[in-house]
Formats: C-alpha cells, structure tokens, sequence
C-alpha cells in the first residue's frame, strides 16, 4: 500500500515537473532564448516517441514469446535513420517549404491539395491510432496493477478502468495546455518537445538501470548473462523468415508515416542540420533501448513463476528482486514512453481532424467563408483542442469496450500496417512526378481495404466483428476471399500475409492507376515542386493578384494567425514589394507566401481554398500557368507560332511598303501628268491671250499683222482642240471604255488613206513614202478607223520629226501566218538608246524644237493597238526611226 | 538708249507675242529658243532684264537660273520666270534659286510689261 | 570517371571537380549505400539454419546483430561528420545526384 501510495506520489510528482518543463520551455521560446531547445540532442531525443510504452513493457514480452524478432521493430527505423539522406532529408525539406503539418497534409498538398485524400489518410491515421492509444492506456493501467498487487492489491480505486481515465484525461489536459498553444503547427511545440526529450532520456535510463541490474546484478556479468540466455528457451535462433523481413519493412514504413513520428520528424524539426545527429544518434538510441531486452526476459523466465505476464518483466523483476526503487524508476520509463507517445499522437491527430475534417465543414457550413464568419483562429484553436480529447478519449473508450488483454497486444503490429498503407503514396509522391490523386487515392483505398478485412478485423477475434464463417470460408462464401488466405495462399503468417497483399495492391493500384490517370495542372505543379524540392524551395504559384483585396485577406489572416502575426506578416510582405505603410498589394507572390503561412495553421487545402474564397476564383487556373511554363513543348509551339506570326508580319510589312512606294509611284507620276497636262493647255491658251489682247489694244495694226496674229489664235485654239480630243480619247481608251468597230477592209486602202490624211495636215515636210503594194493586198478585219489612227500618227511623226535631207518612209509588210507586221522606217536618224524608252508614255517627246502636237500620238497609239489585241514597238537596229504595229491573226479576215 | 530685254522661250508664238508688246513700248528685245546655251547667250548679251521659260528643250529653266546666280556677273540680274506648270511647287523652286519674279501662264500682256518695268526700275 | 583525352568542343563541365567537392560527393554516395548495406547485413540471417540441431545460439545472433547494427551507428557517425563541412550554399542541392 505504502508502495502504491508512494508511486502515486512519485507519479504526481514527475506529471508536475513536466508540466514544469514544457512551461518554461515554452516561455524561453517566447522570449527567444530557446536556442539550447533546438539543439540536435533535444530532435533527436523527441524521435525516441517511436519507443512507446508498448515497446517500452512489450519488447520483453515479445522477446519472451519470439527471441529476437522484436529486434525488426527497432532495426526497420534504424534504417531508415541511417539512410537519412534518401527520405528523412527529403521529407523534411519538403515539410519545410511548404509548410506541411501533417502526413495527410503532406498527401493532400502533394496530390493538388485535394480534401478527399486528407480525409482518407486523417481517417486511416485516427483507426489505426486509436488501438495503439488503448494500448497505451492498457500498459500504464497494468503497470499500475502490478504495484496495486504487489501492494496487497484490492484498492478498488486503483482499478484499470479508472486509472486509464485519469491518465487519458490528465494527458488531454496536458496536450490541450501545450500542444495548442500555437496554432500555427510550425511554429513547434517547444514545452512539448522539451517535455518529451525529457521522457525520453528517463525511459532508456530506466531501461538501461534495469538491464544493467539484470546483468550484473541478478546475472553476475556479461559472458554468464550469455551462458543463461544459451542455455534458456531462447536459446537458439528460431526465426520465421517472413516476419523478419517483413517486420522490417513494415516498422521501417511505420517510421515514415506514423502520423507522431511525422510530427516529431518533419513538423517539429527545427533545423535540417539536427537530422545529421539524428541519423546516428537515434539508432543508438534504439539500439540501446533493445540492448537488455533479452537478458531481462530470460531472466524473467528464469525467476518469475510460469504463467506471469512478461510483458512486465520490466517491473517485476525488480520487485521480485526487492528493488522497490528501480522497479518505481522502471515505472516511470513505462509511463513516460505511453505519455509521450499519446500526448504527440494526439496533437498530429488533432491537427489532422481539425484541419482535414472540421475546418472544410465549417468552412462549408459558414458559405461565405473566413471573411463573414466570426473569428477563425478561435474555431480552428477550438476545433484542435476538442480533436485532442476527442481522439484520447476514443482510444480510452476503445480500451473499455476490448477490454484489453492479449487481443490489444497484439494491435501494435496491425497498427503498424494500417499507417504504412500511406507509404506508397509518400513515397511515390515526392519521388515520382507521375503519381496521381486519383493513383493515390486507389492505392489508399485499396491498401487500406485489405488491411481491414485480413488484419484490422479478424484481429479482434473470430465472431468478433467478422463472423466466424468469413474467416474460415471467406466473405459471400467465395474461398479466396478468405481473410487470411487471400487467394487461396495458406499457410502464411497472418501479418506478413496481409502485409504482403496490402502492400503489393496497394502498390500496383497506385501505380497502375497514376500510369492512366492525367493529374490535374495544381498536382503537376505540387509534385515538380515536392519531387524536385531540392532544386528550387519555392512554393506553387497559383494565385494571381489583382481582385483580392488586401483588407480582406488582412481580416482573414487575423483570425488565423492572430492580430499581431498577421500585422507583422502583411508588413513584411509590404515592405517586400516595397511599399510603405501594413497593406501589400495582393501579388501572386504575396498571396503564395499568405498561403504558405495559413497552411501552417489550417493545412494546404483549407488555406488554399480561404485565400480562393477571398481572391475570389482568380487562381490562375494554373492550366494556363502550366502551359507556358512547365509545358517545354507548349512552350516551343507558341514561340513557334510567334515565329511565324512575326515572319507573316514582316511579310505584310513588306507588301504594304511595296503598296506605298507603287502609290507614292503613282502619286509621283500622276503629279507629272497634271503638271504637263497644265503645261499643255497653258501653253495655247497664252499665245491665244496674247495676241487676243494685242489686236484688242493696237489700233495702228497692220492687215498682214492682223491676218498673222489671228491665224496664230486660230491654229493655237486648233491645237488645244486637238490636245483635249487626245486627252479625252486616251482617257477612254485607258479605262477600256473604248467599243470597237470592227469592219472588213483592204489593207492597201487603209495605208492610203492613211498616207493622205497625214499629208493633210500643215506643219512637217514633205515625204515619200515606199510601199509594196502587192504585199499589201490582205483584208483585215479589225476597227479600221483606229487602226489608220496609229498608222496616221506614225506616217505624220515621219514628217515632223525625220530629220533627213530627203526624207522617205518604207512601210513593209510581213505576213507571219498567225501575225501581221506593218513596219514603218524611216531615213533619219531614228531616236536615242533612252529616248526609246519613254517614247510610248504619254508626253513624251523627242527632238526640238517641237512641232504642235502634245506628245500623245505613240502613247495612244500604243492604247490602240492594245485595244486591238496587237502591239506597238520600236524596232532597233534600223537605220531610222522604225515602228512596227503588229495584228494578231484575228485581226485578219479569212482569205 | 534702249533697254535690253533678253528672252528665252521656245515656243515661237509666244516669243513674237512678247516681243511684240515689249518693243513697241521701247524694249530691244533679244530672243532665244534653247536650253543648251542659254547662260552662256546670257552673259554675253548682258540683257537689263532677262525672261525664262522653266520648259526649255535642252536644259530646265531652273537649272540655268541656278547657273546664272552662281556667278559670271549675273548674279543681281533682274529675272522673270514664266511658266505654264501653275503649281505652287514652281514657284518655290523660283523663288529658291532667285527669281526676282514668277508668272503662270497665260499671263496678260499688261502684266508682263509691268512687271518688266518693275525689274529695271528696282 | 571521365578520361582526361575526351577533349570535345566547346565548353563542358568540367569532369574534374575540386578535391573537396569530389570528396563531399562521394560521401553523399556513401550515405545513401549505408541503409542498403544495414539491410543486406540484417537480412542475412534469414539464411542461419532454423532446425534445432543447428540452429545458432542466441548469445551469437545477439552479437552478430548488434555488431552490425553499431557498425552501422559508426559508420554514419563518420558520413555525417564529414557532410557537416559541406557549405551552406553547396548544402542543399547537389543537382547531379539528386534523385
């Protein structure tokens, strides 16, 4: 009784002095002056939480029972430890960057922040955790029993039931006064850690205290210790393969992705550097925490009657000893590893219920979201704090209604494969870019369903919850669906086989899954940023700025953060941006960096869709994000297609300069034209004035005078006559208005005419011309009228302008079958090289002085024949001055 | 003695208009009816008063008014510039190049004789 | 390692990094050899016999396991001092061989 007194006392005592240290650590921190809290020791010392009362009492039961297959418990996370620079250090820099608060925070994010999955991996945490709560309540009550019997027993209040409640209520309270004291789960629970690496130095003393007792006190030395194991029932290395391995690997898995060994691992981690220490120094920890296991359940064996329960050699080879104060001592250790495990179990779990599970609910519930609700902070500190009694209490009440026993021994294990149903997607997740939500979310379930129905569920015992029947025929009859022959396989042990097929379809359905699935633009760029956390620590870019408004992200983060934090943290960020006063504009960056700082809070989903609500579906529908920026391919499709886009630009710029410089072409040559037709008109028209003036205002004219000067009008007024007959005909036949019309008629006869018209007319010299009449004899049939206009003004440009003493005009005929050539040469001195370019534009004119006409005659002559579907051209080589008018065969009547 | 007017024009009826009306109120008139040479024909009639044609067969109006104000004592010669192109375009490259004054044709003979007096009497 | 008379065109890495670089890097490889090697030495006793007469004694698989397992506890005691000395800047990524 005394003993059962003092150990209460004892136990008071030790629970008040980790409240005592949590609280100043937690102070110091406050104040700053936390460094020695985050020291590589006091990390690694926090992991040891892996040790838990079960492992604490249980190893030596499990070594009792299985030799030295309790080894892989500690040996699987050793490895993973050692291998540090594979996993541990990923996790953690992913954990770090992206502000990740839990593992179903870490699924969540990872796989495009979905709910869904958080919510599967927060329910199979809190499933798979509740037992292993029990467990923890079951280890401190029979422990405490063993001190109530070696007491005298019969102290009603010492009872199981009662002392598990007090225990599950004092860890709530403890949990509650320091694991929410923060709500930003980042921010790290100092007094917690502290408090724990406290537990955890008493548990391996009290562990090492036994153990050395066991062998040197009770043994009497290492080699006799040897000699007594040998020759004891654990004597010889019995070992199913299976478990071995499969414990290995299963315990290794369990290290990753139990939700407190996440906790402790990545959440509290303060400092990558710490993991350094840790990849050698929580091995050792292990490793000495095992050390004395089998010698003290041989000894247990050896000196305790048969039939005592080995899970307590721990206590009760002391008392048996007479070693009241280390079997208190020994307690102690048994205490601190069940406390220290439920109290972090509970804050992870919390933190995942609260944020998976409450906070989308009262988000939803409230609609409108952060900004009209009321005071966020205080809901999601509430939310966490009722998670935290909520989940102890459901292992308490899962203790109550096993009624525990050997049934809950058993459940660690178990346990154990439900949480490492998350590990393919963990891993798979910040190793694989390929992993999909919907991969994922496969995989979980899948893995998670046959947890259930080969471990979770026969473990409570045939008839239990699965009927006698299913075990024994399968479910619905069906003998493969045997749960524990799945497919007909027998003859495994239950755990390895259900971890064998769990683990396996889990697996191939997260993979095979992820292989066909398309993830959405969000997971792709959540699994770069996890898979490739090495290369660039920068969050996700989703949010483009702009309608956010600033004061309501401001009032949001208020209530998350609290008023002072979120001030700090908004003026920082102006600061940033470089803007003064507490308000920064609601960048993509910023809004990134809000985000971040909210998922600490609340986790990545419910942050994300917080600042949604806010910004108001302004994320950048990430898929155009993606497509210019992760897509290379895309990438190069659209500068390909700038590219082109730029070469049809430079190809149009290109046409319209060559369209401008026509028009300035035109403009130019139209400005020419004008200004000769003026020169043209003005011409005549100042002899007429002149002279109408001289023969108003002279009286004392001639008759010779008179005659002469009235002429000149006359033949000037003849002259403007003529030049707006050739403008106006040149006029109609450049814009095809011409209708021509077409007549039979003699050649020969048309050259006549021609001839004599020509001849009619005043100014030029005479001229003779040479024809071959009997060439000349071909009917045409064509616009003969036009026809004699071109040969007209060719026969009179032969007056004008043959500059030859006696000038003489050939016009020789040529019959080319399908062609008519009329060749018009002359004996002068024909017309320069250049000149023979322009003589066909209008006004052009060659020679001087200039005899009337306005330089018309060739251009329109030159229209005609066009009009004619024939030509004109300058011949060269000739002596002369030589045209040729040629006439398509049309133009010539049939013979 | 008489005043010399020199004047450079190629179309002959023109050229017996101008001439007519400037000699019968006292001018010598001088004519000539190329491009080619007319500065040189210029210089050596050493004319009171000169006027050019812009449309010259053999060389621009312009061009020999530019030669003439180059220099070879022409320079302050008082010029008359007739054209019949009327754009305003003409009249700035006179001006230019140092026309002391610019007609369009068809111009009143009245106009000319004014403007002749004017060009002695400055 | 690259042979020194690769001598391509233009510009390259270079195949031989400084000392201590070269140092780090073949450490970083280490530590990630030591957990395959933990798990091929602790899966070595899946093939110690299992039937009674020649069965090992505990006391020996004791021994065996724990060597191995402080073996290992050295060893990383070993890498993680020498990864200590890694600069800050050089710390983080290590681009060749993250993955």
């Amino acid at each position: 009784m005394g003993t059962l007194n003092a150990l209460v006392a004892v136990c008071l005592t030790y629970v008040a002095m980790l409240f005592l240290v949590a609280f100043f650590a937690e102070r110091s921190a406050m104040r700053g002056r936390g460094g020695w809290l985050r020291s590589p020791l006091v990390y690694t010392l926090s992991l040891s939480i892996y040790c838990t009362g079960w492992t604490f009492y249980g190893a030596v039961g499990y070594a009792a029972r299985s030799g030295l297959e309790y080894l892989t418990i500690y040996i699987g996370p050793s490895l993973v430890m050692v291998g540090w620079w594979w996993i541990v250090r990923k996790l953690v820099r992913i954990g770090r960057t992206q502000r990740i608060t839990s593992v179903a925070d870490l699924i969540s994010s990872r796989f495009g922040k979905s709910t869904l999955l958080a919510v599967c991996v927060t329910i199979l945490a809190v499933i798979s955790a509740t037992p292993y709560i029990a467990l923890q309540l079951q280890s401190v009550t029979l422990s405490f029993a063993v001190f109530a019997e070696a007491g005298g027993g019969g102290q009603t209040i010492y009872t199981g039931e009662s002392t598990a409640l007090w225990v599950a209520m004092g860890l709530s309270l403890f949990t509650v006064v320091f694991g929410t004291r923060n709500l930003d789960a980042n921010e790290r629970h100092h007094g917690v850690v502290m408090a724990i690496a406290v537990e955890a130095v008493v548990k391996l003393f009290a562990l090492l205290a036994v153990g050395a007792f066991v062998v040197w006190g009770v043994s009497g030395g290492v080699s006799e210790t040897f000699t007594r194991i040998d020759a004891s029932q654990l004597g010889q290395w019995q070992m199913n393969g299976g478990r071995w391995a499969g414990l290995i690997m299963l315990s290794a898995a369990a290290f990753l992705c139990l939700p407190r060994m996440f906790q402790v691992l990545v959440v509290e981690n303060d400092d990558e550097e710490h993991l350094r220490t840790a990849s050698w120094a929580f091995p050792l920890y292990v490793m000495l925490m095992s050390l004395f296991v089998v010698p003290v359940a041989v000894v247990g064996l050896d000196l305790l009657p048969e039939g005592s329960n080995p899970d307590l050699f721990v206590l009760t080879v002391p008392l048996d000893q007479g070693r009241e104060g280390l079997a208190m001592l020994s307690f102690l250790g048994g205490f601190s590893s069940a406390t220290s495990m439920v109290i972090v179990a509970a804050i992870a779990l919390s933190t995942m219920v609260s944020n998976h599970i409450v906070m989308p609910i009262f988000l939803r519930m409230t609609g409108g979201g952060a900004t009209v609700s009321g005071d966020v902070r205080h809901v999601v500190l509430l939310s966490r704090r009722v998670s935290i009694i909520a989940v102890v209490m459901l292992g308490y009440i899962y203790y109550r209604l096993t009624g525990g026993g050997e049934a809950l021994a058993a459940i660690g294990l178990v346990s154990f494969a439900g949480v490492a149903q998350v590990l393919p997607a963990m891993l798979g997740g910040i190793f694989w870019r390929g992993a999909t939500r919907l991969g994922a979310m496969a995989g979980l379930s899948v893995g998670f369903i046959i947890w259930l129905y080969t471990l979770f569920l026969p473990s409570f015992g045939p008839g239990l919850i699965l009927p006698e029947f299913v075990l024994q025929q399968g479910a619905f009859g069906i003998d493969w669906l045997r749960p524990r022959a799945l497919f007909g396989i027998e003859g495994l042990d239950p755990l390895v086989h259900a971890l064998l097929w769990s683990m396996t379809l889990n697996t191939v359905a997260f993979f095979g899954v992820s292989v066909m699935t398309f993830p959405s633009p969000l997971e792709r760029l959540q699994g770069a940023q996890f898979v490739n956390v090495f290369q660039h620590s920068g969050g996700p870019r989703s949010w483009s700025g702009g309608v956010a408004q600033s004061e309501d992200l401001m009032i949001m983060a208020q209530r998350i953060l609290g008023p002072a934090e979120a001030r700090a943290l908004f003026r920082r960020e102006a600061t940033r941006q470089g803007l003064r006063g507490d308000l920064p504009e609601p960048s993509p960056d910023f809004l990134e960096n809000l985000e971040r700082e909210l998922s600490g809070s609340v986790g990545g989903a419910t942050a994300h869709a917080m600042v949604g609500q806010i910004v108001g579906g302004m994320s950048v529908s990430v898929e155009d994000l993606m497509a210019v920026a992760d897509e290379t391919a895309q990438m190069m499709e659209y500068s390909n297609r700038l590219e082109a886009q730029s070469r049809e630009l430079t190809r149009t710029a290109r046409q319209l300069r060559e369209v401008n410089q026509k028009l300035t072409r035109l403009s130019v040559q139209k400005d020419a034209f004008l200004s000769q037709i003026s020169h043209e008109l003005r011409t005549p028209m100042t002899s007429i004035r002149a002279f109408s003036e001289i023969l108003r205002d002279s009286d004392e004219l001639s008759a010779d005078e008179l005659n002469k000067y009235a002429s000149i009008i006359h033949d000037e007024a003849l002259r403007l006559t003529r030049l707006l007959d050739d403008l106006l005909d040149l006029s109609v036949l450049e814009n095809g208005q011409v209708s021509l019309n077409l007549r039979e008629g003699q050649l020969s006869a048309l050259l006549d005419r021609s001839a004599a018209a020509a001849a009619a007319s005043d100014d030029g010299r005479a001229l003779r011309l040479s024809r071959d009449p009997s060439k000349e004899a071909l009917m045409l049939h064509t616009d003969l009228d036009r026809l004699s206009q071109v040969f007209i003004n060719l026969i009179a440009n032969a007056r004008k302008y043959c500059d030859a003493p006696d000038p003489l005009l050939e016009i020789r005929v040529t019959d080319h079958g399908d062609l008519l050539w009329v060749d018009f040469i002359d004996n002068g001195s024909g017309i320069s090289d250049d000149a023979q370019d322009v003589i066909f534009e209008k006004f052009a004119r060659v020679g001087e002085p200039r005899v009337g006409g306005a330089g018309l005659g060739l251009a329109i002559s030159r229209q005609i024949m066009q009009r004619l579907g024939g030509e004109i051209t300058y011949l060269r080589g000739e002596n002369g001055a030589a045209f040729r008018v040629s006439l398509p065969r049309p133009a010539m009547a049939a013979q | 003695m008489a005043k010399k007017v020199l004047l450079i024009e190629d179309e002959p009826n023109i050229i017996e208009a101008i001439s007519f009306i400037l000699s019968r109120d006292g001018w010598q008139v001088d004519t000539h009816s190329n491009g080619h040479d007319a500065a040189e024909v210029v210089r050596s009639k050493v004319p009171d008063v000169l006027i050019l044609d812009v449309m010259l067969p053999g060389r621009s109006g312009y061009d020999i008014l530019r030669d003439l104000r180059s220099g070879g004592g022409t320079e302050a010669l008082p010029i008359l510039m007739l054209t019949a192109r009327g754009q305003s375009k003409d009249r700035e490259m006179a001006e230019k190049y140092g026309a002391n004054r610019f007609m369009t044709k068809p111009f009143s003979n009245s106009e000319v004789l004014e403007a002749v007096r004017d060009l002695v009497n400055a | 390692m690259s042979t020194p008379h690769d001598n391509s065109e233009g510009p390259r890495p270079t195949v031989f990094v400084e000392r201590q670089t070269y140092r780090m890097r073949r450490t970083m490889d280490a530590a990630r050899l030591v957990p395959l090697l933990g798990l091929l030495l602790f899966a070595v006793p899946l093939l110690w016999p299992t039937d009674p007469e020649n069965a090992l004694s505990t006391s020996k698989t004791i021994l065996y396991v724990f060597g191995v397992w402080l073996m290992l506890i050295l060893v990383t005691i070993r890498l993680s001092w020498v990864l200590r000395s890694l600069p800050p800047s050089d710390k983080a990524p290590d681009r060749g061989g993250e993955r």
